[in-house]
């Protein structure tokens, strides 16, 4: 695997995989698409790196151990399943802004909600993998 | 109310944490309980006989309609009255008999629990609460017969009272249901009403049958009898307390209580004078083979509650009165013998009947508690056994064509008893003292205390009948027969048959003590009708059960998981060919199944050759690439049907997935080929079947209507409600957020797995370095 | 279609079987996830087969006009995939570490083995 034509690819690939996981999980709410499916993206981008460059390289990158993603995703889909208490609503209700951002679109707790589901799936998938290849 | 019948479960409670603190000498105190308790209930006699009965009602389980609702008359403050009094001496005398027994305290968070059952079993109006209680008093005494519990005989004997009464339990819960369904209430005080109704439905036989079941097991009625005998490795103010006083009198309790509702019809009636007699005269005979003075009593204590059971069968005015005064007269001479029975084992380490004499010199007021408890329980006059003696025999008379062979048998029963009591009570007081008992001395006024004051009551209340005769026996004949009659208890009668029979029960019971001298050659005469014994039987048939449960475990639980798959999905294919091929008309209507284009027809056929690969292949690589063929198939046909999250979702599991298995498997070994023609042959045919049946259900579900209110909901108001237009996505993060956040937790759970199960480490040699 | 479709689910469901009976546990998780694509599939089937309509609104529209697919079981499938991942992964890392530490694949060896770890 150490062809320099992956390499070079793979090193160009990795930022406009992510990239296209977050327009994934962004769009999710309108078309096809989502923060299992972003999650997922980012993971096999990441993968693919890892082939490239080594394990070390990868992880060099993400800087945190990406076990730790896992906590800071259930933390943001609870967060955004309780928010609605605040406002006196049920739980896990719809809260929304009322105008638009721009690139983004509409931005609501479900939107966060989702981002929690996209963190947890890129630090469980990449726990799993990275705690494969590390032993092998 | 409730507070008296919860205070010995909390007092149950606390015992252990007391103890702790306050060292032995707190146990003096521990009597008071009962004897509040007691006091207690005394305040209620008047009230009780004035009104006949008070309830009271607090909220347990509505929805259910299981309530906490007591109900005190006349026959459940004489139990709450027996359990309480008896079990204030009890509690006074086992503060010395055990004395610095290292569970000592444990022992008392026992006692007091089961008095608080025992309570709540007679004072329960809601027959659910009773039947909890009643399970309650099986699983104390459970602890108390097994409190030795290092004697493996104790725990044996434990063990079968509590599968004995604990069945019985069972099978009266099933009583007590029926009883609802056909009364249409667990409230006993409701189900009075519906008494007509409950003895002319088609259950009534079942009824009564599933309740005789529960009672007799509890009051060790034949062929049940076996388990009480065993229980007397308890410790003697168990066996006083609940093994003769109080808890097997719950079961004559039951049979008192429904009397009004379910009795006087002659299913009641001839059932429970049958059993009644076969276990009095059985237990009599029985109660005379015997020189173990526990033994004696835990006969004559089955007699005597088959003379109970034999007494409420038969169903009179007269022998539900004389019921009445015999539980009363029994508790109180048999608890004192009991008692009497551990002051003797205390002092001189024997219950050898036939050596034990002349202990009246060294122990005269346990003596004089022997003799008075003895008479009373040969129905001597001015004894309260005479009464209830008096009364029995005028009840059996009375019956016509069966007076004669009742009244003999019931004098039959009495005048062993007679010894039997005897030998308990007077035997070992008399004569001279063997050299080998020299060491007794005069036991502490804790021991000797109880049992006498027992006997003076016994001869209290049968030299002044009066006394007790409005305030307790007639409240407790009322609530058991249901009538009004006025009573009336005597001691002469004047000279008539009953009286001759007396005299006769007497002289040929006094005669029979002197010549039939207790010795092991007669019980030795016995065992050999052991192997027909009930006990046996019935010992044999659970050891048969389970062997039978044990070859059935190892049959299925043989420790191969593929040997559970088989024999699940063989069991699951049955039943769905039978469901499937017995009632089901497959119908496809092909004006709505879509036409095959060719691109689906190649990955349909892509597909099954990539299983067929996946599972013929004997070479790891070729079966994950197969594998990952049929996972991109698969996301083919989402794309061609309109799930393009799935395809996307589908299309990086695979891929995840197929690198996952690339990592990891590379090092394993090669594929070895374990399975023989046969097997194979075997797995093959099961799994065709499976598959074949798993595409029929699917065929079949054809047949419902495809439009689903869900569906349609979450359709109609995606954007309506959630501002979203991905309805998928919205279903995930909005309409089913939580599920999704449970979902997402698994995922995490499944990652901490896997990293755990790598970095663990497992080579435990390396930890030595 | 649908006929070759229920075909389909009736082999995955059968070759899934077939494998988990084995006693190498690799085929058994090869079983497993066929088991899981069977399952998948059938689930997605009972929605009914809708072509070129996905569930989703199309844009300037507030509801439906068209005929759509039935999103419920697509959410439940996604759900599905991404459960039976994480049971595939944790499953593969299983039969690896039992390889490691007993140098077996066989099921059958697994029996008595509670002293040796």
């Amino acid at each position: 695997m150490k062809s320099l034509i992956f390499k070079t690819a793979s090193s160009y690939l990795l930022p406009l995989l992510l990239l296209f996981s977050i327009f994934i999980l962004l769009r999710g709410h309108y078309l096809p698409g989502g923060g299992f499916v972003g999650g997922l993206m980012a993971s096999i981008a990441f993968l693919i790196h890892s082939f490239a460059f080594g394990l070390k390289e990868t992880q060099s990158i993400i800087k945190i151990n990406p076990g730790y993603l896992m906590p800071i995703g259930l933390a943001f889909a609870v967060g955004a399943a309780i928010a609605p208490f605040f406002v006196d609503a049920p739980l896990l209700k719809g809260l929304w802004f009322e105008e638009p951002f721009r690139f983004i679109g509409m931005v609501g707790s479900a939107l966060i909600f989702d981002i929690g589901v996209y963190l947890v799936v890129i630090g469980a998938t990449l726990t799993i993998i990275f705690s494969i290849t590390d032993t092998v | 109310m409730l507070v008296a019948v919860v205070l010995g479960f909390i007092f149950a409670l606390l015992v252990p944490f007391f103890s702790r603190f306050t060292k032995r000498a707190i146990s003096l105190v521990y009597p008071l309980i009962p004897l509040f308790l007691f006091l207690y209930f005394l305040g209620f006699l008047e009230k009780i006989k004035s009104e006949g009965q008070i309830l009271f009602h607090y909220n347990w389980v509505p929805s259910l309609g299981i309530d906490l609702s007591f109900r005190l008359d006349g026959l459940s403050l004489l139990f709450a009255l027996m359990i309480t009094g008896i079990g204030t001496l009890v509690f006074a005398y086992t503060a010395n008999y055990l004395k610095g027994h290292q569970y000592l305290d444990r022992f008392y968070g026992y006692l007091s629990m089961f008095m608080a059952s025992m309570l709540g079993v007679v004072l329960s109006d809601n027959l659910m609460s009773m039947f909890i209680f009643w399970e309650l008093t099986s699983i104390s005494s459970y602890f108390l017969i097994g409190f030795n519990n290092d004697d493996p005989a104790s725990r044996k004997s434990a063990l079968t009272a509590l599968s004995i009464t604990g069945f019985g339990g069972l099978v009266m819960l099933s009583g007590i249901i029926l009883l609802q369904v056909v009364g249409g209430s667990y409230s006993f005080t409701e189900l009075l009403n519906s008494s007509e109704i409950i003895k002319n439905s088609n259950s009534y036989g079942w009824i009564i049958a599933l309740m005789f079941v529960g009672a007799f097991t509890k009051s060790a009625q034949f062929p049940f009898h076996f388990w009480l005998p065993g229980a007397m490795k308890a410790p003697t103010p168990v066996s006083t307390y609940l093994h003769s006083a109080t808890m097997v009198k719950a079961g004559i309790y039951l049979l008192a209580r429904f009397t009004p509702l379910l009795g006087d019809t002659i299913w009641w009636n001839s059932t429970l004078v049958t059993v009644g007699a076969i276990t009095m005269v059985y237990a009599a005979i029985h109660s005379v083979f015997r020189v173990d003075l526990k033994g004696i009593l835990a006969y004559s204590t089955i007699s005597a509650l088959g003379i109970l059971v034999f007494l409420i069968g038969i169903g009179t005015e007269k022998s539900l009165l004389a019921a009445g005064i015999f539980i009363l007269a029994h508790a109180l001479y048999k608890a004192a013998l009991f008692l009497i029975t551990g002051i003797i084992d205390h002092e001189t380490g024997s219950r050898d009947v036939s050596k034990l004499a002349g202990l009246q010199k060294v122990m005269m007021p346990v003596a004089i508690a022997g003799f008075l408890a003895a008479l009373s329980s040969a129905g001597l006059p001015f004894l309260l056994g005479f009464i209830s003696k008096e009364v029995m025999y005028e009840a059996t008379l009375q019956l016509g064509n069966w007076a004669l062979i009742l009244t003999a048998l019931a004098v039959l029963t009495k005048i062993l008893l007679l010894v039997a009591g005897f030998w308990a009570g007077i035997k070992p007081f008399t004569g001279n003292l063997p050299s080998e008992f020299n060491k007794a001395h005069m036991p502490s006024p804790l021991l000797w205390v109880p049992p006498l004051l027992l006997g003076f009551l016994s001869l209290g209340f049968g030299m002044f009948p009066f006394f007790i005769q409005e305030s307790l026996i007639q409240p407790v004949f009322s609530s058991i027969s249901g009538s009004d009659t006025t009573i009336e208890l005597k001691l002469w009668h004047g000279f008539n048959l009953v009286l001759l029979l007396s005299v006769l029960t007497l002289v040929s019971g006094g005669l029979l003590y002197f010549f039939l001298k207790p010795s092991k050659a007669l019980i030795e005469k016995t065992f050999k009708f052991e192997v027909i014994s009930p006990q046996n039987i019935i010992e044999n048939g659970s050891n048969l059960f389970g062997s039978f449960a044990r070859f059935w475990t190892r049959f299925f639980q043989n420790g191969y998981l593929r040997n559970y798959v088989i024999t699940i999905l063989a069991f699951l294919t049955l039943l769905m060919a039978y469901r499937l091929f017995g009632e089901v008309n497959i119908y496809i209507d092909w004006e709505q199944i879509s036409t095959v284009s060719y691109y689906e027809a190649i990955v349909v056929l892509m597909m099954i050759i990539s299983i067929i690969f996946a599972i013929s292949t004997n070479s790891r690589t070729t079966a994950i690439v197969a594998l990952g063929v049929v996972g991109f198939a698969n996301c083919l046909f989402f794309i061609f049907y309109s799930a393009p999250d799935l395809a996307m979702t589908q299309f990086s599991i695979d891929t995840l997935t197929v690198l996952l298995f690339m990592l990891v498997l590379v090092k394993l070994p090669k594929n070895k080929s374990f399975s023989s023609k046969g097997m194979k042959f075997r797995d093959a045919f099961l799994s065709l079947t499976f598959g074949v049946l798993i595409a029929i259900l699917t065929l079949e579900v054809f047949e419902e209507p495809s439009s689903s209110e869900v569906s349609k909901y979450f359709a109609d108001n995606a954007y309506l409600l959630a501002k979203g237009r991905n309805v998928v996505n919205v279903i995930l993060v909005d309409y089913r957020g939580f599920d999704t956040m449970i979902e997402t937790v698994v995922l995490v759970i499944a990652a901490a797995g896997v990293f755990s199960l790598m970095k663990l480490d497992l080579n435990p040699s390396k930890k030595d370095l | 279609m649908e006929i070759l479709l229920v075909v389909i689910i009736g082999f995955l469901h059968a070759g899934g079987l077939y494998m988990l009976l084995r006693r190498s546990m690799f085929k058994m998780i090869i079983g497993l996830i066929l088991l899981g694509n069977g399952a998948n599939l059938l689930i997605f089937l009972l929605g009914r087969l809708v072509k070129g309509n996905p569930p989703v609104i199309e844009d300037g529209l507030k509801v439906f006009t068209d005929i759509y697919a039935d999103p419920v079981p697509q959410a439940l499938v996604l759900t599905a995939i991404v459960i039976g991942f994480g049971l595939q992964s944790f499953a593969i890392i299983l039969i690896k570490r039992v390889y490691n530490v007993l140098n077996t694949d066989d099921l059958d060896e697994l029996n008595s083995t509670d002293e040796e770890i």
